[in-house]
């Protein structure tokens, strides 16, 4: 395997994708991407010299929207399916210790 | 009655005329659930309740004359990755076990408006991510032809359900092929349309770029008549494309004369199962006997769709599925120490191996350091790949060929070699990277009766070129009921 | 010891005044109960999509234009993917790649009164988070989506600054080109202008930058001041022992004045930026950039020439009263009423100043009429009050916005204009004061002073000092 993912890697993605791996899905973890780059480094084989990243396929653009409050009071649909509420509010773990 | 045997057209025709009352259609339709679900396992949620409530609305628009369309009052089952306001969606994942959206899907309310009465929501691959619905959290879905097979993926509940009659027509949605497959694998027809023909607001996203809804039923004439009703321009998605050539049964006409059909040299070689390529060129011998223009061509690019899909798509689905997060709804761990780990414990336990596959292979290759090697690098590619579909499509209608590389496997035999897996989307997955139409009709079987799938494919916004080819070559040969029917 | 030299360049978030959201149609109106503004796209609800609101792309565009920017011609969103509960679909939709405007620059006044040129590298559109109120004894912080969505621009200034001083006469006039521009109020302590502090050190002529920190929760130019202060000296210690700065953000702490690393495992500051497959590029054709050019208002340094050429107002006060656009828009707007420049200029100046020091309070607070302003102008024009009258009606006017008319009816303030009456009351007052009388008559002219301050004493004030005066040098030499 030419791309050999290491134990700091897939710990570094697990922080950004928040995902706690546990030991063995980490080694299944390692091998699957390290496996999948080698597959994925086919594409140095293509020149893609002057090619231009496409990241919308048709040259669509300008798409918006006028300035007018359309929408009213939402927060019972918005709060409707909270895993925990207070009033109105969502609640998570406090973020500030 | 059988009334789930007919084509969706057929029974909207007989509820118009009367013949068959809404009620009747669904109740035929819960029965037919009732008692192949065990079997099949094509839906997640089944709406018995909501759908003869629904019945008995539209029965009353149908009979003041309100509603007059040719759908109006047939049942329908939606991929369970579209919203639907009051009805649980799941995207067939643990982490959405319990959401009920305050919101319906555009695609789904252009069905309600026309009619359509919604019995329940269709097992998929968790969030669309696989080739054969085995990845759902509530179960895998069993193929009808052959319950040791899988009906492919990810829309696999929906192809099932309308292969085992369990319902007229469904909606599916394809980001690399996630239509085509499964209609191949399940004997039934499937549209890919142009990216941006049907809205994606309310599908929950997996590759925003390359997600599209999509009909899924028994023959053509149905896939076109459903897309015509649930295309629209909406303005609630910015990506939505505005087009005055929405008549796609326009286009259901039998006549391919002069019709320039390429098939791909890059389609048929190594990997591509001898049955399913005897199939697919028998089907292109029956258009050129109709007066079509068949030739093989050089499409080229073939071999890199598939890496440059897999970075875009992961990429775009790192970060569409970093909202679920145990905090707004959806699942939420019971027991952590504080927010970060209330996070990964949440999405731990919430998402199936494969997603957490995805998220951390997108998440890796947007990294710093590696985003021009690999995302803009899978970008440039996409444009090459456009560039070459563009240069064929100067040369032919349509482009022919397989749509999965072989029949349904077995069932159990695909996760454990993910790479394998993602080689089976060969053939659908560069034309959700160029934005095309693509449709899926069944063109055979093979040894051991599993159904073939031809795939034609349209330049950009062409559906009525592909429709019209589908629909001649459909002319050919009858419907083929599974043996689950 | 070694001098060193302060470098600081600013990331400055202003809150656009538009009336929705960047990327959905809910209101961004403050105030409401938690929640209430929010629909499933600012809430990151699946399968939500954006559409961006156009009023935002022209406030930015207004913005670049007036900090003498380039625009991006062709400009696309981007995605900045990080977890935090005050950001629903923990990704914020950004602009990285190629951001709105680019390449810009101000000039400020230095304290020494000459003029510096500040370059602004770039200004994005984005929207902002949540608000997350902390729950002090409990375990939990409860999240509030309102203002998730409310369109912001960030303004990334290039590290031109050297010092406080130059760090607020920079905000000072952003917020003044922004708020002329209507673009959005630019309150400091309502967070509608928000600016991190990007701050290094090095010694005085040394040719490369040192490490930078970023500095945030910064909500009064006071705070600014003090954490640049604070800063800087923390920095120049860890450099004089021998110690490196580390590259990092920290939070001001205002009340302690120290700042405090944001670092935690958790936070890889690795935002995996990616073109927003949701949104399509924006395209601005030159005439879209003419169109809004053309509709450009007038900025300060316009308004203050014509305010000496049009109104003949001093310098000092043309400075003041186009110093808040507030004030400004309340001095022509009462000065279009009344016709009368310089006294509306006065009131502004004199009274409305000194009410304001007394309440401790920015002119971008006052909430009086133009209207009753006018009237009041008029009412001392017209003399049915004098000007002593007129300034305690005028504090009426500055604390509830009162209509003067009314008010002098009602409490029977007009000036006693009734010649007999005022001449009755005058001729008792000679009659009851014989020896000031004497007085005057015998040549101390000063004399009369005390007869028209108790005449005004009779009158309740309501009598013209001038008439007074008048019939009371005809009795008194009659």
């Amino acid at each position: 395997m030419a791309n050999v993912i290491s134990d700091e890697t897939i710990e570094y993605v697990g922080i950004l994708a928040k995902l706690e791996l546990s030991d063995e899905e980490k080694e299944r973890a390692k091998k699957d991407m390290g496996e999948m780059l080698d597959y994925i480094d086919k594409l140095n084989e293509l020149d893609t010299t002057n090619v231009e990243p496409m990241s919308h396929v048709f040259p669509v653009h300008n798409v918006f929207r006028e300035d007018i409050v359309t929408h009213e009071d939402g927060h019972e649909d918005t709060l409707a399916n909270a895993p925990e509420r207070n009033g109105d509010s969502f609640v998570v773990p406090k973020t500030i210790v | 009655m059988a009334l789930m045997s007919l084509t969706a057209v057929e029974l909207g025709k007989k509820i118009q005329a009367g013949e068959v009352t809404v009620e009747e259609a669904v109740r035929d339709a819960l029965a037919a659930i009732q008692s192949k679900e065990s079997q099949i396992h094509g839906f997640v949620t089944v709406d018995e309740e909501g759908a003869l409530r629904q019945a008995a609305k539209v029965q009353q628009l149908i009979d003041d004359g309100t509603l007059t369309g040719p759908l109006a009052g047939v049942p329908v089952a939606i991929k369970d990755n579209m919203c639907i306001e009051g009805m649980r969606t799941t995207c067939s994942s643990k982490i959405l076990h319990n959401f009920v959206p305050t919101y319906t899907a555009e695609a789904v309310i252009n069905l309600q408006k026309a009619g359509a009465v919604i019995i329940g929501k269709t097992n998929m691959d968790e969030f669309a991510m696989g080739s054969t619905t085995e990845t759902s959290a509530y179960g895998e879905t069993r193929n009808p032809w052959n319950t040791a097979h899988v009906p492919g993926g990810s829309s696999g509940g929906s192809c099932a359900a309308v292969a085992a009659e369990e319902c007229p027509y469904a909606l599916g949605s394809d980001t690399g092929g996630s239509i085509r497959q499964p209609s191949s694998f399940c004997g039934v027809t499937g549209i890919k349309p142009t990216y941006g023909t049907v809205s994606r607001y309310g599908l929950i996203a997996y590759g925003s770029s390359l997600d599209q809804i999509g009909p899924v039923a028994k023959d053509v004439t149905d896939c076109a008549t459903i897309l015509e009703i649930i295309s629209s321009h909406d303005a609630k998605d910015s990506t939505s494309v505005e087009r005055e050539d929405l008549d796609f049964t326009s286009a259901l006409v039998d006549d391919v004369k002069g019709m320039k059909i390429g098939i791909p040299r890059d389609y048929l070689g190594e990997g591509l199962d001898a049955e399913v390529r005897d199939a697919v060129l028998a089907a292109a011998k029956a258009l050129e006997a109709k007066g079509a223009i068949v030739e093989e061509f050089d499409l080229s690019l073939v071999e890199y769709a598939i890496p440059a899909y897999y970075i875009i798509a992961c990429a775009e689905a790192s970060s569409n599925l970093a909202r679920f997060d145990g905090v707004k709804y959806g699942y939420r761990t019971q027991e952590y120490d504080g927010l970060h780990n209330m996070y990964k414990k949440s999405r731990s336990e919430g998402f199936g191996a494969e997603v957490k596959r995805r998220i951390m292979l997108g998440s890796f290759v947007l990294s710093s350091g590696y985003y021009d090697a690999y995302y803009l690098k899978a970008l440039r590619t996409k444009a090459l790949i456009k560039k070459a579909f563009d240069e064929a499509f100067a040369k032919y209608d349509v482009i022919l060929g397989p749509a999965a590389p072989t029949t349904a496997p077995e069932l159990g035999k695909s996760l454990s070699d993910p790479l394998k897996m993602y080689l089976g989307d060969i053939y659908t997955i560069s034309v959700n990277l160029a934005g095309l139409p693509g449709i899926t009709v069944p063109c055979g079987k093979d040894h051991k009766g599993l159904p073939i799938g031809l795939q034609l494919i349209g330049d950009c916004f062409q559906e009525k070129k592909i429709i019209q080819t589908a629909y001649a070559f459909e002319q050919t040969r009858a419907y083929e009921h599974s043996p689950l029917a | 010891m070694k001098q060193y030299e302060t470098v600081i360049g600013l990331e400055v978030h202003v809150e656009l005044a538009t009336k929705t959201k960047i990327f959905c149609s809910c209101s961004t109106a403050f105030g409401g109960a938690p929640n209430s503004h929010t629909c499933p796209v600012c809430t990151g609800m699946p399968g939500s999509l954006p559409v961006l609101n156009k009023q935002v792309v022209e406030y930015a565009i207004a913005v670049g234009l007036a900090t003498n920017c380039t625009i991006t011609q062709h400009c696309k969103f981007d995605r900045k993917n990080y977890f935090y509960p005050d950001n629903p679909q923990n990704y914020q939709i950004s602009q990285l790649y190629l951001p709105i405007c680019r390449d810009g620059r101000i000039e400020i006044e230095t304290a020494e009164g000459g003029k510096k040129t500040i370059g602004i590298h770039e200004i994005h559109m984005e929207e902002d988070a949540g608000k997350l109120v902390h729950d002090e004894w409990g375990e939990n912080s409860l999240v509030d989506f309102n203002r998730s969505g409310v369109p912001l621009i960030e303004i990334v200034s290039e590290p031109d600054m050297r010092s406080a001083e130059e760090v607020i006469a920079y905000l000072e006039k952003l917020r003044l080109i922004i708020q002329y521009l209507g673009a959005s109020d630019c309150k400091l302590q309502e967070g509608s202008m928000r600016a991190d502090v990007n701050l290094s050190v090095r010694e005085v002529g040394a040719a490369e930058f040192g490490t930078r920190t970023e500095m945030k929760n910064l909500n009064s130019f006071k705070a600014i001041a003090r954490a640049i202060e604070g800063e800087r000296e923390r920095q120049i210690d860890l450099i004089e022992s021998g110690e490196s700065v580390v590259q990092e953000t920290r939070r001001w702490d205002d009340t302690k004045e120290y700042s405090y690393a944001m670092r935690s495992k958790e936070d890889a500051q690795d935002y995996r930026y990616f073109p927003e497959p949701d949104l399509v590029p924006i395209v601005i054709e030159d005439a879209w950039l003419d169109r809004i050019r053309e509709a450009q208002p007038e900025l300060r340094d316009e308004k203050m020439a014509r305010y000496l050429e049009e109104y003949k107002l001093p310098e000092y006060d043309a400075e003041i009263i186009t110093g808040d656009k507030h004030l400004a828009d309340l001095f022509e707007a009462t000065t279009e009423l009344c016709g009368a420049p310089k006294k509306v200029s006065n009131w502004l100046m004199g009274e409305t100043m000194r009410l304001m020091k007394e309440a401790d309070m920015d002119p971008e607070n006052l909430s009086f009429s133009p209207e009753n302003l006018a009237k009041l102008i008029k009412l001392v024009e017209e003399r049915v009050i004098n000007s002593s009258v007129a300034k305690e009606v005028f504090e009426q006017i500055f604390k509830e916005d009162m209509d003067p008319e009314k008010y002098v009816e009602e409490k029977g303030l007009k000036t006693m204009a009734d010649d007999g009456a005022l001449r009755a009351t005058i001729e008792k007052i000679v009659a009851d004061n014989p020896q000031s009388v004497e007085d005057y008559r015998s040549g101390k002219k000063k004399a009369i002073g005390f007869l028209v301050g108790q005449t005004m004493k009779a009158t309740q004030g309501k009598a013209d000092p001038g008439m007074v005066n008048q019939i009371l040098t005809e009795i008194l030499q009659g």
